[in-house]
């Protein structure tokens, strides 16, 4: 079907490979869309490299580079304020963390690969509630309800802000799982009933490691989401319940010091650690 | 004797069924209770709380009265006269939630024009490299919005990088005043929020048969031609889902115009946060909070009919 | 409405079936829906059927016509609407897929991909509890018997597609089931594999003693690895028999048209139903089967091989006509004939000398065969 003679501009050649696949490849760009491209790449990561490499300058005004320095990470770390709040955002991300994963497994096994079910939609609809409402109104919720419960029964503490995160990881935790449930192959589990695993052997021998990856991808989503969320923390925490974040907004809005550039550079550096597993995870799953 | 065996074969089926249907009716629904029972109490339900907050008076320290009154969707339209208590017709909060819509809207624009020739680009990667590609450009969204905006306003700021630099060029003598603009915000908001545009784009365009495109060269169409008439015509869903996943928490942003528009250029996020904290008017801020809402709702079914009707269209 | 044709369509070829083959398995008025309302799917509509110990079964039929649903319900993942299902004299059709002594090779072979080959062919083995050691002898058999033992220690998506088959096989039979179903285990094999693999089957099939239950749809497989066939259409099983039987004497126009090609004619049936007569005035004798009309207008069958190209006015030319093609495939060449009385008809030749135009006659086989519609 291919016809090298239509173009006028391929002549004959001898070796009429090099020029055609030269050609094919040039039928897809379009001009400009390279250079956008690499300007999109650029302006996504130089303010985060700014950032990161002024946390390294041992220089108070945060302006001009003087020395290489990590006295700002010595001075963040020192910081009883910094550490408290670490503490606090590594709590509520592990406790909720582990309930969101573990809601979000069950809630996955339950709605992938059936038959079309009865609730279904609403079911799907429920789960990802957190991501269709924008985060100020569930902030403004929460507190508002919270602060109902609270008065009515004198219950307070931290429980809260765990609950109120637990709430908005599960669509995030249950995001990869229920695509690694999808992928997998229902005839699997079959051949395990088929070959005489009873449903507890099935779900154990087969099911669980199969959909493991999924489970560690969709806890590591959770843990990031709670980690970095400040909106909600921010109007939900009560005293004493600050979080990393809130404390670093807290410190922005009083002024800019060289040590929120490190404690920022840390908790970035964390979340590219971890979304990277997950995307290392995500890959090995393809191939 | 044989009618005897089939029926009771019968009825032992007719129960191994029930007892199947029945019990994977139960489990599915055990499986399924904790995270749509936590979601619909924790998540769904306070949002009920919002809208009769919002029909309820300001309690003097924050708080509510439970006393009922419509003050607080007049106040979004009125100004209430402090001596007569007459009702003025005042755009103070319209022109907020107005320009609110505009940032989004340009937001999404921008991200659009970014966006869209990003995700051809790493569509048009060789497959082995697209994956690379994708997690280059969503990696800075797995970063604390926060810190990437703070990252913004270091570098924008009268002493930061862009202006020293251009100083130190000598093409300007006097920083240029970025921060605490609307067009910091702007620029905020769409580096906030590019990956989820780039995100969907490429969803559609990696599906978009090259083929096609290789076709319509073969019938005389020009490079913007086949843009136009083949390529976005192929990638309009991805176009408007990521439009819808931009617009929607640009709507909504609280950080970025609380950093870069430096709490002078509100937006419609820092005015409900601001009615529970500083200035205490819960039944404002709740009733601001549902017009949100409202609004983000109406878009999400605009965009599911959309989609749907996109999705039948194809078959 | 099949059933009688299912059952009752004799083998003629064998001398009287029923008392000399004892019955694996017995599936009585299985019936099958999915769906609900105006989408419901009749997928097997009150089958039944008999499957031997010890032979080599296939259920042949187009993609919907049930035949892999009637697998599954054998199999146990489905449970059937109504009707019975006995393996070996014991009423199955309620229990789970792992309380019945039958093995599946799937379509995809479904091989755990978190396990290595050998603990793959264990696995049914060690489900049901037995000691390690017999798990690593039978393990090491099985390995043995597909020529596996080399990649005992492979995880399974380092295996080749013919490899990773010759796994699932393995493991299907590792546990000694009474019955191996197989799913299309052949459609992702290419063409030169897969009639390597059809003749592993069998000789797995021979040497294991086990009843294997095949589904496919080809015809060319099923004609080649099968002890009988059933043809199954529409939920329904529309003749079963050996393949010589199914080419040879099509009952119904749909297995006639669905197996290979063929010339279906009409003709006339005489006053006594005995011979046909064709539209060219030549009378054969009718091979009448279960169910056919015994007068007035029916359709023979005739296979493109079973013709032969005369001269038009040589005494054995049953039919007339004039030669539209030749098209030459490889093994002989396919002879277009557009009869006299209107109608095409095919006729298949090693060699021929037939001429584009020419006018020829058309000999037919001594007795045809009459389809049920």
């Amino acid at each position: 079907m291919a016809k090298p003679t239509q173009t006028p501009a391929t002549v004959a050649s001898p070796d009429p490979v090099p020029p055609r696949r030269r050609r094919m490849k040039d039928l897809r760009k379009q001009p400009g869309f390279d250079t956008i491209a690499w300007i999109c790449l650029f302006l996504l990561y130089a303010p985060i490299a700014v950032l990161i490499v002024f946390s390294f300058n041992d220089n108070r005004s945060v302006v001009k580079w003087t020395e290489f320095s990590l006295r700002w990470y010595k001075a963040a770390f020192e910081n009883d304020g910094i550490r408290k709040a670490t503490l606090i955002s590594l709590q509520v991300a592990a406790v909720s963390t582990i309930f969101a994963t573990t809601f979000a497994t069950m809630a996955a096994l339950a709605t992938t690969r059936v038959r079309a079910f009865k609730g279904q939609t609403l079911a799907y609809a429920v789960i990802n509630q957190p991501l269709m409402v924008p985060e100020i109104v569930t902030a403004v919720s929460t507190l508002a309800f919270f602060g109902i419960i609270k008065q009515v029964t004198g219950i307070n503490g931290i429980g809260f802000l765990m609950l109120a995160h637990t709430v908005f990881c599960i669509p995030f935790a249950y995001m990869p799982i229920r695509a690694r449930l999808e992928d997998m192959n229902l005839s699997l589990e079959q051949a395990a009933a088929d070959l005489y695993a009873t449903p507890v052997q099935v779900f154990r021998k087969v099911t669980l490691p199969l959909m493991a990856p999924g489970i560690v991808a969709g806890g590591m989503l959770a843990f990031v989401v709670s980690l970095d969320d400040v909106i909600i923390t921010l109007l939900v925490a009560g005293p004493g319940e600050t979080t990393l974040p809130v404390y670093i907004l807290g410190q922005i809005r009083r002024g800019i010091t060289p040590e929120i550039n490190a404690v920022s550079t840390v908790l970035l550096g964390l979340s590219v650690v971890l979304v990277s597993i997950f995307f290392l995870i995500g890959n090995k799953k393809r191939t | 004797m044989a009618d005897l065996t089939s029926s009771s074969a019968g009825t032992r089926l007719a129960e191994a069924r029930r007892q199947t249907s029945a019990a994977a009716r139960r489990r599915r629904w055990q499986l399924l209770s904790p995270a749509i029972v936590i979601i619909a109490a924790f998540g769904i339900f306070p949002l009920t709380i919002t809208l009769i907050y919002s029909f309820l008076s300001p309690g003097t320290y924050g708080g509510v009265r439970w006393e009922f009154s419509t003050d607080a969707y007049v106040q979004f339209l009125f100004d209430r006269d402090i001596f007569d208590d007459t009702l003025q017709f005042s755009a103070t909060y319209l022109s907020i939630f107005g320009r609110s819509i505009g940032l989004a809207f340009g937001a999404t624009v921008g991200a659009l024009l970014i966006g869209f020739p990003t995700a051809y680009f790493i569509a048009s990667k060789p497959a082995n490299q697209r994956n690379l590609w994708l997690f280059l450009i969503t990696l800075p969204f797995w970063v604390n919005l926060l810190i990437r905006t703070y990252a913004i306003l270091l570098i924008i700021r009268d002493e930061g990088i862009v202006n020293i630099s251009l100083m130190w060029t000598g093409l300007i003598d006097q920083p240029i005043g970025m921060l605490y603009t609307d067009y910091a915000v702007f620029a905020g908001l769409i580096y906030s929020y590019l990956p989820f545009m780039v995100l969907p784009l490429y969803a559609s365009l990696e599906k978009l048969d090259f083929r096609l495109v290789e076709a319509a060269y073969d019938l005389y169409a020009s490079r913007f031609q086949v843009l136009r008439h083949v390529i976005i015509p192929m990638a309009k869903p991805g176009i408007v889902a990521g439009c819808i996943l931009v617009f929607i928490p640009g709507l909504g942003a609280y950080i970025t115009p609380e950093l870069l528009g430096g709490g002078k250029e509100l937006m419609i996020g820092n005015l409900i946060a601001l009615q529970f904290g500083g200035s205490r008017n819960w039944p404002f801020g709740s009733a601001a909070a549902l017009i949100l809402l409202v609004v983000v709702m109406v878009s999400l079914i605009v965009y599911v009919r959309y989609s749907g009707k996109e999705g039948s269209n194809h078959g | 409405m099949a059933t009688q044709s299912a059952t009752a369509q004799p083998d003629a070829h064998r001398p009287t079936a029923a008392t000399t083959h004892e019955v694996m398995i017995h599936a009585e008025g299985v019936t099958k829906t999915f769906g609900h309302g105006s989408s419901q799917i009749t997928a097997l509509d009150n089958v039944t059927v008999d499957i031997r110990k010890n032979e080599f079964f296939t259920l042949l039929g187009p993609s919907g016509c049930g035949k892999t649903t009637l697998l599954r319900l054998i199999a146990g993942f489905d449970l059937p609407d109504a009707g019975q299902i006995l393996l070996d004299g014991q009423e199955i059709g309620h229990l789970p897929p792992y309380k019945r002594p039958v093995n599946t090779v799937f379509q995809s072979y479904a091989l755990f991909p978190h396990m290595s080959v050998a603990r793959n062919i264990g696995f049914g083995l060690e489900m049901q509890g037995r000691p390690k050691s017999e798990i690593k002898d039978a393990t090491e058999e099985m390995l043995a018997l597909v020529q596996m033992q080399h990649l005992a220690g492979r995880r399974t998506d380092q295996l080749s597609g013919g490899q990773q088959q010759r796994v699932a096989l393995a493991r299907a039979l590792a546990p000694r089931p009474k019955v191996l179903l197989l799913d299309e285990p052949l459609s992702a094999l290419d063409l030169k594999l897969r009639k390597e693999m059809q003749i592993e089957l069998k000789r797995l099939q021979g040497e294991t003693g086990i009843t294997f239950v095949f589904v496919t749809h080809d015809q060319e497989e099923a004609l080649t690895m099968s002890d009988r066939i059933a043809v199954m259409q529409a939920g329904s099983i529309l003749q079963v028999g050996a393949p010589k039987e199914i080419y040879n004497n099509p009952a119904r126009r749909f297995v006639a048209d669905f197996i290979g090609d063929i010339n279906i004619l009409d003709g006339d049936l005489d006053a006594k139903g005995e011979r046909v007569i064709l539209p060219g005035g030549a009378s054969i004798r009718a091979l009448l089967p279960e169910g056919a009309a015994r007068t007035g207008r029916v359709s023979v069958a005739i296979r493109p091989e079973n013709m032969n190209l005369t001269a038009p006015d040589a005494p054995e030319a049953a039919l007339t006509g004039r030669v539209t093609n030749i098209v030459y495939f490889g093994a002989g060449h396919n002879v277009h004939v557009a009869l006299e009385g209107g109608g095409e008809v095919l006729v298949r030749r090693a060699q021929t000398d037939a001429q584009i135009g020419a006018h020829v006659g058309l000999s037919v086989p001594d007795a045809v065969q009459v389809l049920v519609d």
